[in-house]
């Protein structure tokens, strides 16, 4: 499951995630990380079984936890099925099929926006 | 040789024996039958394109209101179109914007309301004279109140287009998407193997008066369109259709992030073939057709061209671009491609649709020229100033804070021993250090990330780069990074003004 890791200004110097990750033994997979002087967002993905305990982990020293679990949605009235969302997605959630009509693997989304600025017809939709 | 005249053609749609075939279809027979065989086999080729066209636009006319107005100015939706021809006709184009919701409602959503049978705001204001007295006018119409709604679009279906991609270190929005720095996509446009004039690329069939499928339907070339450039490959056609027909199934509303709204037009060209050479012209594929990839980061005329790619690359999701893999986004459907052409198709076969001989042929060898310029383009050299005052990066924070004091100004560039740019120290930045009781060397407080300008930057990009960073000045470099000048945005806001 994808979740979010927020970490704030107090801690962001602490090395909370990799403490998180050799107490549990759990590995995570992170696909996005932004970072500055007074904050931290990370994206990442967990099995299922592994989610409770690296949030626990996490939770305890200071980081605060978000599921998410609402992935893009495409209005399909709107798209044409052009094809622009599929070169900015950064974990590929967009292809053609054979047919060249638009397939989407909504639960690969890590929510971070770019394909909602690229759609000429505003067809994509993030319930943040 | 096979020779097949109009007439003959159009004979056999009447009777319901022509052979028609989409260009996707056209591919094998001719490999299968030599352009000979297939000359004689196929009668017409359908083509088919649906792509974001600015250059899109509909003539309105609203009939005459009591007591009559001649429009100086109207807005429909708050989207202006232009009125400077008679009483009451205007002309609403796509890429204007709203005065009130600017890029996210323009005249490409204006076009679509109407289409959509929806109901638009009127205002409009003028002078006045004897035989039109009426100076204000607000109403609501429906495409249906109008008595001509005549879709007009200069210049359309490009034969192909270039590929963009970014070379710079930010993300850029474009008219051909958003561009991922340093490389991180590519964004193509046109339909490749059904593209309409790419099948008859020496426009043997094609031009004015030719009949084609324009938003749904019937529409026809009536010319070459403006930009038209045959000897690069990027020949363009004018085009004209009744609105009141449309299908808002093939005439959509766009916006680009960060450029603007435009118009995705879908249309399709019936290639009659009439001889064998156009037969094998139809035959071409997507590796047939090469195109430019430029980097739309160099914000010029001439934007850097970093290769060629063929369509087949770029509908296969990726291009291999010096053993990087790069992904490709179209901005146009190559589905609804698909769909015009296959109805045109229908229509042909069904005997609803006739071919047309043109009157005149669209030319083959006009060039497209860049725009001649009398007014030099001023450049940051003509308008930076030279006396700059650095100081070292060594230097301590008092003396930065003095040379600001003294010389009353707001950005110091400071400078490494060997005289190039390390940073710059802005009254700010003391402030800063001051309210922190921390007192430092100049190194310590400086913005080491710095925004440079070259000399010969046009003052139009220097006031980009000003603006997209937020910053209010830019130490100018040399090209060994020695500071030769600073440009503030103070100078080019005293410029900006004089110009207007
Ligand atoms: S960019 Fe928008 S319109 Fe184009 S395929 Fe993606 S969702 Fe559909
Ligand atoms: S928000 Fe869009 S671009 Fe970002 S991961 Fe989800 S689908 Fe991909």
């Amino acid at each position: 499951m994808m979740f979010k890791i927020n970490i704030s200004a107090d801690i962001v110097s602490e090395p909370i995630i990799a403490d998180s990750i050799l107490e549990t033994k759990v590995s995570l997979n992170i696909s996005q990380a932004h970072f500055d002087a007074n904050h931290g967002e990370i994206i990442a993905e967990v099995e299922n079984s592994h989610f409770r305990k690296i949030k626990d982990a996490l939770t305890s020293k200071g980081a605060e936890i978000t599921i998410l679990d609402n992935p893009i949605i495409r209005d399909e009235e709107e798209c044409v099925e052009c094809g622009a969302c599929i070169s900015v997605c950064p974990v590929k959630v967009f292809s053609f099929d054979k047919e060249w009509s638009l397939q989407m693997d909504a639960d690969k989304c890590i929510q971070c926006g770019t394909c909602l600025k690229m759609c000429p017809h505003n067809a994509l939709i993030l319930e943040l | 040789m096979v020779e097949k005249s109009i007439k003959e053609i159009n004979s056999r749609i009447e009777d319901g024996s022509v052979n028609v075939v989409t260009a996707e279809e056209m591919v094998d027979i001719v490999v299968d039958l030599g352009a000979e065989g297939a000359s004689r086999e196929v009668d017409v080729v359908t083509t088919g394109t649906f792509g974001a066209m600015c250059s899109s636009g509909v003539w309105l006319n609203f009939g005459h209101s009591e007591p009559p107005i001649k429009m100086n100015k109207v807005w429909l939706n708050n989207v202006e179109a232009y009125t400077g021809v008679a009483a009451v006709d205007a002309f609403i184009g796509a890429t204007q914007l709203s005065e009130t919701e600017g890029m996210a409602y323009g005249g490409a959503h204006l076009i679509e309301d109407l289409i959509r049978g929806k109901s638009v705001d009127v205002h409009a204001t003028a002078y006045g004279t004897d035989c039109y007295p009426r100076k204000v006018l607000d109403t609501s119409i429906n495409i249906y109140d109008l008595n001509q709604a005549i879709m007009m679009n200069p210049r359309n279906a490009y034969q192909k287009y270039n590929a963009a991609t970014n070379g710079s270190n930010h993300k850029i929005y474009t008219y051909m998407g958003t561009l991922l720095p340093n490389l991180g996509n590519v964004t193509y446009s046109g339909a490749g193997v059904l593209s309409p004039m790419h099948n008859d690329p020496n426009y043997e069939t094609i031009g004015m008066g030719t009949r084609i499928f324009l938003g749904g339907t019937q529409g026809y070339v009536i010319g070459e369109g403006t930009q038209h450039s045959p000897q690069s490959n990027f020949g363009t056609i004018m085009l004209r259709g009744n609105l009141k027909e449309m299908s808002s199934d093939y005439i959509r509303a766009s916006t680009f992030e960060g450029y603007g709204t435009s118009l995705y037009v879908g249309m399709g060209i019936p290639i009659p073939i009439i001889n064998e050479k156009v037969a094998l012209a139809t035959a071409i594929t997507d590796a047939d057709i090469t195109t430019n990839l430029l980097d739309y980061g160099v914000p010029s005329r001439d934007r850097p061209k970093l290769g060629e790619v063929t369509y087949e690359e770029l509908r296969s999701g990726t291009i291999d671009f010096n053993g990087k893999e790069i992904p490709t986004s179209s901005m146009s459907s190559f589905k609804m491609a698909r769909k015009i052409a296959g109805e045109l198709k229908q229509w042909i076969k069904e005997g609803d649709f006739f071919v047309t001989e043109p009157v005149e042929l669209l030319p083959s060898d006009t060039v497209c020229k860049p725009m001649k310029q009398t007014d030099r383009s001023l450049l940051v050299q003509d308008i930076m100033a030279t006396e700059v005052i650095t100081i070292d990066q060594d230097a301590t924070f008092h003396k930065a804070a003095k040379t600001i004091m003294e010389n009353d100004y707001d950005h110091l560039p400071v400078i490494k021993e060997d005289g190039t740019i390390a940073g710059i120290v802005t009254a700010w930045d003391i402030s800063k250090a001051v309210a922190e009781e921390d007192y430092k060397l100049v190194k310590d407080i400086m913005t080491k990330k710095v925004i440079t300008a070259n000399a010969t930057d046009p003052i139009d990009i220097a006031a980009r780069n000003l603006d997209f960073n937020g910053v209010s000045a830019m130490p100018v470099i040399d090209n060994k990074r020695k500071v030769i000048g600073i440009i503030t945005s103070g100078d080019i806001s005293k410029l900006m003004a004089r110009r207007q």
